[in-house]
């Protein structure tokens, strides 16, 4: 139960200090900040419109921030979902078109399999190779591949093959047999939702309740433990990268089928970096993440609205989800510091990053 | 005599375990103050509240007659009290030298390397505590380590010196020095808290003896006024059997055969050639001092170091290439020397640590689906038989006593049911209890014909148990002997390299 209670106190902490620094940068700016945040509040949950709209934001980031989440707990960062995702989208934009007379489960199935594969290989592949065979670090290897993914996603539609006829940089429409359907019509929220949670289930059950989702951590928390254990090591690296992208790419194609419906000329989405904020205020955990998931999306949705009522920039969301950042990874650059003065200064305990006794 | 230190009534609780339970002790000025007490006593909690780690509950810590109350271990090292800890703290990558210095660096902003090198080649002489202050910690042996360890409290000018189980990882040799380190520093004036589970070691240094169980300190006795049978009593609250009892056995076939290993690591050359054989029924020990490629050698058969040449046979099977889970999954049980690197995850849980080596298999596994059943149920049964404690299986391994982790690893690697259970300082850090339990599990698993491979620095173990004792040297066995009837000093010569049958 206290494990519980300590999970939730750090995140819950670094969202109410973020919350009040931007008070005081809103009282400083001579603004009301019962007012922004009260039309915060309401521009993200205040109608079923809002409501709507605030959880069809979350879906990508909830896939992608588990994606995200799948890797930490693997102990590798993947720091390429974005990347990811626009390679999932890609791939299933074109499935979404090009692809005639299938029935729409079918269809829709194909296109979400193909991306998925797609964005777990363009993790999986270089990145985890590189990683398991020669030591590359794979920050620098995912960043490195997110960037080939955004340009290349970029040229198809800019002039490239999957540009549609005309003079607009965009793809063509998906077919109507592979939209997913709406939940609430005339709002962005899709049956996407379905898949999102799902997703959190599957993540869930696999890093915990699998042999896989063992080696997995068992990988992430002790490699050589994990060597003695009998795990190949290797492989399981290769792996997590490709779990990691398979559900960015998931994400791109979700977003891509239920809401999206072509690919535009603005290759920007920001859910591949927001997620890893997802994962890290969720501490990892599958199910955090889908709240946490929802509070990023809530402070875009109703930030708009913020502005709008009370004057405040939306961009106040984006000072706010700043310092959320900022104190989670205070408090873990906190831990790490701890314990290198402690091993070094003091003699501390020196399990990385915990205060669980070291003996 | 003034009391230095004193510990009144002293309270501390954890999550479902009282670790101090009003324990009172009084540290005087230029004692050694050895505690006893089993695995999970609380003896190291009690070192940690003192050394401003834990904060007590209640209870007051006090240092010269003045109430103490530190609430990190800057202050308590700024008090004069410096501690070694059951577990290293050193950070790999940096040299002797820096890791001493780190924190107290004598130059302001730069780092004056030689000079710190010298200080504490200085310092090492002074203590006679020899090391190398340019090598890395990484390339240091555990024995090494420790004196790094030992070293940088000295170099913060300790007045009160608590170490906790010191001599837990040091070579006998290395205990020797340790000891002659205690009594110079005991002449100095300097009082010393010694944890250790070995009685020998209590008896020969310390002054008066504090013996905990169950979270209370029980009595406190000067120490010529005891015997090792009684403080043993003490401890465990029962009578203790200080003898292993080892009936004659014929061995069965062979079980593992190495033929002119060579092991590799890094760029040196650590096993140069070795060629032995372990038997069913059978506990063939493998002697010698910390460094001459004994660990290296088990790495190679368990497979988690490659073979760069030569063969390794199980059961008749050339295994030499096979992978770690093969290997396991044939039957090899292995208890790695450090069990918080290798052979624990400490961020998992209990049960999941007692499965780390079958997870896949069932009926801890069914189409790659853990069965939490059977694992909660396994962790329940190894945890009870064992007597690992508390029993919260479902707490992390990190939380347990150092001796208790060792419990762990022993009661998964035991009851696989192996073939051939290689065993490398399989003791360390347990309590006379749990030694003697351990022993026994060994005796048991070689009258049921299985094979143990027992590699331990000490020599004491090592004879009372082997039916044959291989001594290796430089990564070369020196000699193969029948265990019955060697003695310390033919072995001391042969692990120094003195071979007396081939020079005389
Ligand atoms: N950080 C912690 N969280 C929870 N329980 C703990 C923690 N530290 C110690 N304990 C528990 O407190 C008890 C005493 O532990 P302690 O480490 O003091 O034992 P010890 O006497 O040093 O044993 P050993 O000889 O095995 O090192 C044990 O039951 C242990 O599991
Ligand atoms: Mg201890």
């Amino acid at each position: 139960m206290r494990k519980y209670v300590r999970g939730v106190l750090t995140p819950l902490v670094s969202v109410i200090v973020a919350l009040l620094i931007g008070t005081v940068v809103m009282l400083a700016t001579g603004h009301n900040p019962f007012q922004a945040y009260g039309a915060l509040l309401s521009g993200a949950f205040g109608s079923t419109y809002a409501l709507s709209n605030t959880i069809a934001g979350a879906i990508p980031l909830i896939l992608s921030g588990l994606g995200v989440a799948i890797g930490f707990k693997a102990g590798l960062f993947n720091i390429g979902a974005e990347g990811q995702y626009w390679i999932g989208s890609m791939v299933a934009v074109w499935v979404g078109y090009s692809v005639t007379g299938l029935p729409p489960l079918l269809h829709i199935t194909l296109a979400i399999a193909l991306a998925m594969l797609a964005g777990g290989l363009w993790a999986g592949v270089i990145p985890g190779l590189a990683k398991a065979l020669v030591g590359a670090h794979e920050v620098i290897t995912t960043m490195m591949m997110s960037y080939i993914a955004i340009f290349l996603t970029q040229f198809m539609v800019e002039n490239g093959p999957m540009m549609e006829k005309g003079f607009t940089p965009q793809s063509p429409l998906i077919r109507s047999s592979v939209m997913i359907p709406k939940i609430i019509p005339r709002t962005q929220l899709s049956w996407g939702l379905l898949i999102a949670v799902a997703a959190a289930f599957v993540v869930y059950w696999l890093l915990f309740k699998t042999t896989v989702g063992f080696r997995l951590r068992a990988v992430g928390l002790n490699v050589r433990a994990a060597k003695y254990a009998g795990i190949n090591v290797p492989l399981y690296t290769v792996l997590a990268l490709f779990f990691s992208g398979l559900l960015a790419g998931l994400a791109g194609a979700v977003q891509m089928l239920g809401v999206q419906q072509r690919l535009y000329d603005s290759f920007n989405s920001g859910y591949g970096f927001t997620a890893i904020v997802v994962a890290l205020l969720a501490n990892n955990n599958p199910f955090g993440v889908i709240l946490s998931a929802i509070f990023f999306s809530a402070l875009a949705t109703g930030g708009q609205s913020m502005q709008l009522v009370s004057g405040v920039p939306a961009q106040l969301t984006d000072v706010v989800s700043g310092i959320i950042i900022f104190l989670i990874a205070a408090k873990k650059l906190m831990q790490i510091v701890q314990t290198k003065i402690a091993q070094t200064k003091w003699s501390k305990h020196q399990n990385l990053g915990s205060e669980k006794g070291a003996q | 005599m003034r009391t230095c230190l004193e510990i009144r009534n002293v309270t501390k609780e954890f999550p479902g375990v009282l670790a101090n339970d009003h324990v009172n002790l009084q540290l005087r000025d230029g004692e050694i103050h050895a505690i006893l007490g089993e695995n999970g006593a609380g003896k190291s909690t009690l070192m940690k509240i003192i050394y401003g780690l834990y904060q007590a509950d209640s209870g007051s810590v006090s240092l010269y007659g003045q109430e103490m109350h530190f609430t990190s271990p800057r202050q308590a090292i700024q008090a004069g009290i410096g501690m070694v800890h059951q577990h290293f703290m050193l950070i790999p990558a940096l040299t002797a030298a820096e890791n001493i210095v780190l924190g107290g660096e004598p130059g302001k902003v730069h780092y004056r390397r030689k000079e710190n090198e010298e200080m504490v080649r200085q310092l090492s002489k002074q203590y006679h505590l020899e090391i190398d202050p340019s090598v890395k910690v990484s390339d240091l042996t555990v024995g090494l380590q420790q004196r790094v360890e030992i070293l940088k409290v000295f170099y913060r000018k300790a007045k009160v010196l608590i170490l906790d189980e010191p001599t837990a990882l040091l070579t006998p040799q290395e205990v020797e020095e340790l000891i002659g380190v205690m009594e110079r520093l005991r002449l100095q004036g300097i009082p010393i808290i010694f944890i250790s589970h070995k009685l020998d070691e209590v008896k020969k240094v310390s002054d008066r003896v504090t013996v905990m169980r169950a979270g209370r300190t029980v009595a406190t006795v000067e120490t010529n006024q005891t015997t090792p049978q009684e403080l043993a009593n003490l401890m465990v609250g029962r009578e203790v059997v200080l003898q292993v009892a080892k009936p004659p056995q014929e061995p069965g076939s062979v079980v593992l055969r190495v033929d002119g290993l060579v092991v590799v690591q890094g760029h040196a050359e650590r096993v140069k050639g070795v060629t032995f054989e372990v038997r069913r029924g059978e506990i063939f020990g493998l002697a010698g001092i910390d460094g001459n490629g004994q660990f290296e050698l088990v790495e190679a058969i368990t497979g988690l170091l490659p073979a760069k040449s030569g063969r390794i046979v199980f059961k008749g099977r050339d295994i030499t290439k096979t992978s770690v889970h093969r290997r396991t999954a044939a039957g090899i049980s292995y208890i790695p020397q450090d069990r918080q690197a290798d052979g624990l995850i400490l961020d998992f849980q209990l049960a999941e640590n007692f499965v780390l080596r079958d997870f896949t298999r069932p009926p801890f596994a069914k189409a790659g689906q853990l069965q939490m059943g059977a694992i909660t149920h396994h962790a329940e049964r190894l945890s009870e038989s064992f007597d690992v404690r508390p029993r919260r299986i479902h707490s992390l391994a990190g939380n347990l006593s150092g001796g208790n982790q060792q419990k762990v690893i022993l009661a998964r690697e035991v009851s696989r049911d192996p073939e051939l259970l290689i065993a490398a300082q399989p003791t360390r850090g347990l309590d006379v209890g749990a030694i003697q339990f351990i022993h026994d599990k060994l005796l048991d698993l070689r009258r049921e014909g299985k094979a143990v491979l027992l590699v331990s620095l000490e020599l004491e173990e090592i004879m009372s148990l082997s039916d044959r004792i291989g001594v290796i040297h430089d990564g070369r066995l020196m000699a193969i002997l029948p265990g019955g009837h060697v003695t310390r000093e033919q072995l001391g010569l042969l692990m120094t390299g003195v071979n007396p049958e081939k020079e005389g």
